[in-house]
């Protein structure tokens, strides 16, 4: 089987450059194992979110100056990716996904433990405030289903209470979501979305709503609705005599899980070919290029291409991997940037900053990785196993998937 | 502030909650005597909780402490009969490598029966197929009645059973300095960490029960006890990899005991003297890890590719003899100090030493001084009577009584709470559903010890129901108890401080062994928890 280009992983970087590739008419393939982290967004999409010394960026794109050589974000150029963040709503509604948010200005998301913090653009469900202590009410009602444990509603009461606003807790108990409790693990928010996928369980969750309403006029909801289709958060925030809201929950992440499948059924739409549930068995390098691929289903075949492009994640989604001395590329055995010595790549403080997780594939500035130091030229890397960012320190990891599959869609679109 | 003065005097204050705190509270409550404890942080939080979680036989002894190995399997025996829903009876396995001396083995059983140990040499083709996680190479297998033994569901279950009888308990209470009469100890004066408040009580005998810190605290009392701490290293592997305990067969040294647990399996461990002013701050080191592997994978070699869940660090309260300052002679034995023959001191008894397996020995010692000194006749009940929880005859049985089809919830909560399950409405399924999934602990469990245990934040939490100890570390499960905390303490700013001092305390034990499955998980909990660099300080601030 042949193709233009070949993606190996089927998170937020790799869907977006097959999504950038299908849309210039190249024959794509996602070879894709299933979860990853998309399934724990937060609902947003950060750019750039804090300085050095930890404290919140107001205009990311202004903010990149400051950044060292290794970001991907300098090799890419302040310029383009300003331009990529100007652009991104408009792309991302061709592809069914509505962002709301300023290209050029960071808003702010409370999360699923109460925190704010800065982000750059919020899904459709995802309330995004403009300053950082907005008041957002005078009074708010927080709402959650009876014997749902990853909604923390005190938490998030608790910030609102701090800004300001009366808050009071609430919790619904709906028939439908009895049978849940039936086993003592289903009660998760994937399962209770899809129970809310019955428009009679939504408008009967919105009667109950309206009577136990008093007088507040912003309502709290986790974000579990319109799992497949957003147009039920809209119909839900229409129907509700307050203001509504959505507020994450912990993982797995209903926006997140919503938006990867919509970029996913998109790339197919567009002609794209998706290999699911597949990994990467083998990569035949030949002088240097990369020749063929096998996966561990397609046993009988090699799947060829112009280009390849490995989008497969941290640690976590095992696009890296580390053994008690090294941190390795497991597929291929690229060059990796790490520290010697194990004590160096943790803080013994669990929320200090960790240099781990800046640790990945290294590349030249148009993200051709390296194999015992030889570049190989029709190979790209993209996404968060690039070295040189620390997503959690600087708040970048959405940023630096897009963008650096955008940049190198356009690479193989221009050649 | 100004202390406030207790009036109620107690017969003995205890200070200490570990396993020979708790026993001692326990076994002097079972006298009729006014007990009172106090414990600086939570119960089980020192050595008690640090180490193997094994149930000796008393062969490890055998051939080196003929004394120590025989209080070993009388203990066994008793924790088998009193304390059934903590302990487990896996067995345990003596084996010899090809590189040990399997003469070793004759001399071994010759001294575990002269010990009364039951002893059988068995053929090394029957323990690899009674063991399959062995090392295939071994040329020599004695199995011994050795077990394993939940230190955390011990030391609650004595801390109920003296609380039932009477005992006045205090936790996050601290010992500042004693009431001195004379040459008299009258009762000690604390801080109460949750409220700020100092207080004095009084008391006609002060038990020093601090393990290692008992050091600091005969200090303060005005006397001198020559304590040696010994650091060891232990690591937790994800896995069950093996059903029978696995010992090596030659002289005690380092990492030579495989213990299974639960769902899981503990190799150590390390010794390593340590200056007293680290006792507080134990790290695990990577050379620590890097032996308790290298050693560990001769017992069971799948520990190779085994993920690792956590390292951590005890530290064995080891006293010289006092006429040796060197600390040359050291005792592994029980160590009982009437301070008042020996000092001088009237109305203090240090009791330490020992090993988790002695704990209610050593109660039972500590107990008859305490009462001597009180002229007090009573004889000690503590190997007869059942801790509560024990009082069953086996898992099964106990678990249908309440429940027809039980769910795996309710097993695993009878599984940790014996005969207290019952007191856990299981049956409403909020209460049913789980909290945490890879401990199987239910919403109903942790209301339970929230309402009845003395739960002051997640840590203790984590002590009494096996709360995120499991693989995920408490990714998930952490902040969905802080949640229900949240909601029983009606504090939501507390419960989130709570959470981050827990993902703190997970961390220490992971970040010696964070490579592979480890750092994929940390990294995922490190997202779930990656509000911005520095957002705890913001919360305290606020």
């Amino acid at each position: 089987m042949k193709f233009d280009t070949i993606i190996i992983g089927g998170g937020l970087s790799g869907l977006v450059c097959g999504l950038e590739l299908q849309a210039h008419g190249k024959n794509c393939a996602i070879i894709t194992a299933g979860q990853n982290a998309m399934h724990f967004s937060s609902g947003t999409f950060n750019l750039l979110s804090f300085h050095e010394d930890g404290s919140d960026i107001s205009d990311p794109i202004e903010a990149i100056a400051s950044l060292g050589p290794e970001h991907p974000y300098t090799k890419i150029g302040k310029e383009k990716v300003g331009a990529y963040a100007d652009g991104i709503q408009d792309k991302f509604q061709s592809w069914g996904i509505r962002l709301h948010g300023n290209p050029r200005k960071n808003g702010y998301l409370i999360t699923h433990l109460g925190n704010i913090r800065p982000a750059w653009m919020a899904f459709e469900d995802t309330a995004l405030m403009k300053e950082k202590n907005q008041k957002l009410a005078e009074k708010a009602l927080v709402i959650n289903f009876d014997g749902y444990l990853d909604f923390n509603t005190s938490f998030i009461a608790n910030t609102l209470e701090k800004q300001g606003t009366q808050t009071r807790i609430a919790s619904i108990r709906l028939e439908e979501l009895e049978r849940l409790r039936k086993s003592p693990t289903e009660m998760r928010s994937v399962n209770i979305a899809r129970v809310m996928e019955d428009e009679n369980v939504w408008r009967k969750l919105i009667q109950e709503i309206e009577n136990i309403l008093k007088e507040e006029d912003l309502v709290i909801l986790p974000a579990v609705f319109g799992f497949k289709d957003t147009r039920v958060l809209q119909t839900i925030q229409k129907e509700i005599p307050a203001r509504t809201i959505f507020i994450g929950t912990m993982p797995p992440s209903v926006p997140g899980i919503r938006t990867q499948m919509i970029l996913k059924n998109q790339f197919a739409q567009a002609g794209g070919t998706i290999i699911s549930g597949d990994t990467v068995r083998e990569v035949k390098i030949e002088k240097g290029m990369i020749r063929s691929l096998k996966t561990e289903n397609l046993d009988n075949f090699e799947l060829e291409a112009d280009h390849y492009v490995l989008a497969t994640g941290t640690f976590f989604s095992k696009g890296l991997a580390a053994t008690p001395h090294e941190i390795i590329e497991p597929l291929m055995h690229l060059d990796t940037d790490y520290l010697e010595g194990r004590e160096n790549w943790y803080d013994r403080d669990f929320f200090k900053s960790h240099a781990y997780l800046s640790f990945g594939v290294k590349t030249d500035n148009q993200f051709h990785p390296s194999q015992n130091g030889q570049t190989i030229p029709n190979l790209y890397a993209i996404g968060s196993i690039l070295s040189g960012f620390n997503p959690i320190d600087s708040g970048c990891g959405a940023g630096v998937a897009i963008f650096t599959a955008l940049s190198v869609a356009d690479q193989i679109n221009n050649n | 502030m100004s202390a406030i003065v207790q009036n109620e005097e107690f017969d003995v204050i205890i200070i200490g909650g570990g396993a020979t705190g708790a026993g001692t509270a326990r076994d002097c409550a079972l006298r009729g005597l006014k007990v009172l404890l106090v414990e600086r942080h939570d119960i089980a939080e020192g050595a008690t909780g640090r180490n193997h979680g094994l149930l000796h036989s008393g062969a490890r002894y055998a051939v080196t402490d003929q004394e120590s190995a025989t209080e070993c399997i009388e203990e066994n025996m008793i924790l088998k009969k009193i304390a059934k829903h903590c302990v487990e009876e896996t067995n345990g396995f003596f084996i010899t490598l090809p590189e040990d001396d399997l003469s070793y083995q004759k001399q071994f059983v010759e001294s575990c029966t002269k010990a009364g140990i039951q002893a059988d040499i068995i053929d090394p083709k029957e323990a690899i197929r009674l063991e399959p996680s062995v090392n295939p190479d071994i040329i020599g297998a004695v199995r011994v009645p050795d077990g394993s033994v939940d230190p955390f569901r011990l030391t609650s279950s004595n801390i109920v059973d003296a609380k039932l009888h009477g005992a006045k308990i205090l936790i996050y209470t601290e010992v500042l300095g004693f009431l001195k009469e004379q040459d008299r100890i009258a009762g000690i004066k604390v801080l109460d960490h949750q409220s700020g408040q100092t207080a004095e009580y009084r008391g006609k005998v002060v038990v020093n029960a601090c393990g290692i810190w008992g050091h600091h605290m005969a200090e303060l009392a005005g006397v001198k006890v020559g304590m040696f701490p010994a650091k060891g290293a232990l690591l937790i592997f994800a896995h069950r990899v093996n059903g029978i305990v696995l010992n090596r067969c030659r002289k005690p040294a380092n990492a030579d005991i495989l213990v299974p647990g639960d769902t899981i399996c503990i190799i150590g461990t390390t010794s390593t003297r340590i200056p007293y002013e680290e006792c507080d701050h134990m790290r695990v080191t990577p050379e620590e890890v890097d032996l308790l592997l290298s050693e560990g994978t001769k017992l069971a070699p799948s520990l190779a590719s085994t993920r690792i869940l956590r390292a951590y660090a005890g530290v064995r309260p080891l006293v010289s003899a006092d006429n040796d300052p060197s600390g040359r002679n050291i005792s592994r034995g029980i160590v009982c100090l009437d301070h008042e023959k020996r000092d001088g001191l009237k109305g203090f008894i240090t009791i330490t030493g020992g090993k988790l397996m002695t704990y209610r020995l050593m109660a039972e010692k500590c107990t008859d001084l305490v009462c001597q000194k009180l002229n007090i006749d009573k004889k000690c009940v503590t190997a007869s009577t059942p801790l509560p929880g024990s009082e069953i005859k086996d898992m099964e049985s106990e678990t249908k009584k309440y429940w027809d089809n039980p769910t795996l919830t309710q097993k695993a909560a009878v599984g940790r709470l014996g005969s207290r399950a019952s007191d856990i409405d299981l049956m409403d399924e909020v209460n049913s559903s789980l909290v945490c999934e890879c401990e199987e602990v239910s919403v109903g469990e942790i209301q339970s010890a929230i309402d009845h245990l003395d739960v002051h934040n997640l840590i203790d939490l984590r002590r009494r129901t096996r709360l995120g100890m499991g693989t995920c570390q408490g990714g998930l499960c952490a902040c969905r108890a802080a949640g229900l905390i949240a909601h029983a303490h009606q504090c939501a700013e507390k419960a989130k401080n709570d959470l981050n001092d827990f993902m703190r305390e997970r961390w220490k034990g992971m970040y010696p062994i964070a490579w592979g499955e480890t750092l994929r998980e940390i990294e995922y909990t490190r997202w779930i928890y990656a509000d911005g660099p520095e957002t705890i300080i913001e919360n305290k601030e606020s």
